[in-house]
């Protein structure tokens, strides 16, 4: 399967991030700690879903979180961002 | 703050109807349903008996002032999840979800327009959540401007999801809604036939001027291509929201 079909937004990734943040954080803002680039996390691109997701920058490609399962655990890098900005009182 | 953790749920299909030939809609009853926002999805969670998961995020396609909540699903061929809701799921039975879920590709009247949504074929579905929403909340405008615009990219005409609501919906002055097809067209169609293209998008949508709030959802090709053509057009990329469909279902 070509990889252009299996690319989705950080929007999809919405309900595995829910496991880890408290609230919705599709609309946080996220800086590229590659590039310096921000975008809201619903706008960055998504790969995979069953095993984890990966998202990445839309500017440079730069991994800036990835979310994996292993039995027992649930794992975030989150060393591809350099800041996530969380508007208070965001819903969900 | 209140705990705001993401439940699993049974779900109870309440009403189970065939929207096309690949296309079923589920009614479901979901017990302290907390509400959504047009254009959110849930996640479907199959547990099969030796443990296997499989899990897929599907579209709501009713609005927020809808009774109950109703999921449109296409059903792809060999794939794990999908036939199961579209060919053996029955009225009574249960199904896990949890939702809603996803802040950033929604839409809400007091977020104001015009509106200018674009589907590639089963991405329809969090739009008619938006074009539903639409019709509850805001009195037909007494202007003939169609202040919402829909431009539906899909194959053939019966593969249309929605089709009788959607003409219905367009005889208001406010609502314009436009069908291309790309693969094969009735005799006499006097409509669009071909892939979505810039001078599609100038002659159906707004003009980057007018400010529009875009909404995109398809498969991923669609949506990309489509938000470029918009972006080169001059259109704000901040205002334009895609939902890329993945082919997994």
């Amino acid at each position: 399967m070509q990889s252009e079909a299996l690319r989705l937004d950080g929007n999809a990734a919405a309900g595995q991030l829910r496991e880890i943040f408290a609230r919705d954080v599709t609309g946080a803002v996220a800086t590229c700690a590659g590039c310096g680039a921000s975008h809201a996390i619903g706008a960055l691109v998504a790969y995979g879903q069953t095993m984890g997701v990966i998202l990445r920058c839309p500017e440079c490609e730069k991994t800036m979180l990835r979310l994996v399962r292993t039995p027992g655990w649930l794992r975030l890098d989150a060393t591809g961002m350099s800041l996530l900005a969380i508007a208070a009182g965001a819903g969900s | 703050m209140p705990p705001n953790r993401l439940e699993w749920r049974v779900a109870t299909v309440r009403e189970a109807r065939d929207e096309t030939p690949r296309a079923r809609t589920l009614v479901l009853d979901v017990p302290d349903w907390p509400g959504h926002r047009a254009g959110q999805h849930v996640d479907v969670r199959l547990v099969a008996e030796d443990g296997y998961e499989a899990q897929r995020s599907y579209s709501i396609a009713s609005a927020p002032e809808d009774p109950h909540v109703a999921l449109t699903i296409e059903r792809l061929e060999n794939a794990e999840v999908s036939p199961y809701l579209c060919d053996v799921l029955q009225p009574g039975d249960g199904l896990e979800i949890r939702g809603p879920i996803g802040g950033w590709f929604v839409w809400e009247a007091s977020l104001g327009g015009p509106l200018f949504l674009i589907a590639g074929g089963s991405g329809i579905v969090p739009l008619m959540s938006m074009l539903r929403h639409h019709w509850r909340v805001t009195p037909a405008a007494p202007r003939d401007d169609r202040r919402v615009r829909l431009l539906y990219s899909v194959r053939t005409l019966e593969d249309v999801i929605f089709r009788e609501e959607l003409e219905r919906m367009a005889e208001r002055p406010d609502v314009g809604v436009t069908f291309t097809l790309t693969r094969e067209a009735p005799a006499g169609w006097a409509g669009l036939r071909r892939r979505i293209d810039r001078a599609m998008l100038e002659e159906v949508g707004w003009p980057p001027s007018a400010t529009p709030r875009v909404y995109v959802c398809g498969p991923t090709p669609l949506v990309e291509s489509v938000a470029s053509l918009l972006v080169e057009g001059g259109h704000d990329p901040a205002r334009i929201r895609t939902e890329r469909f993945g082919p997994t279902g």
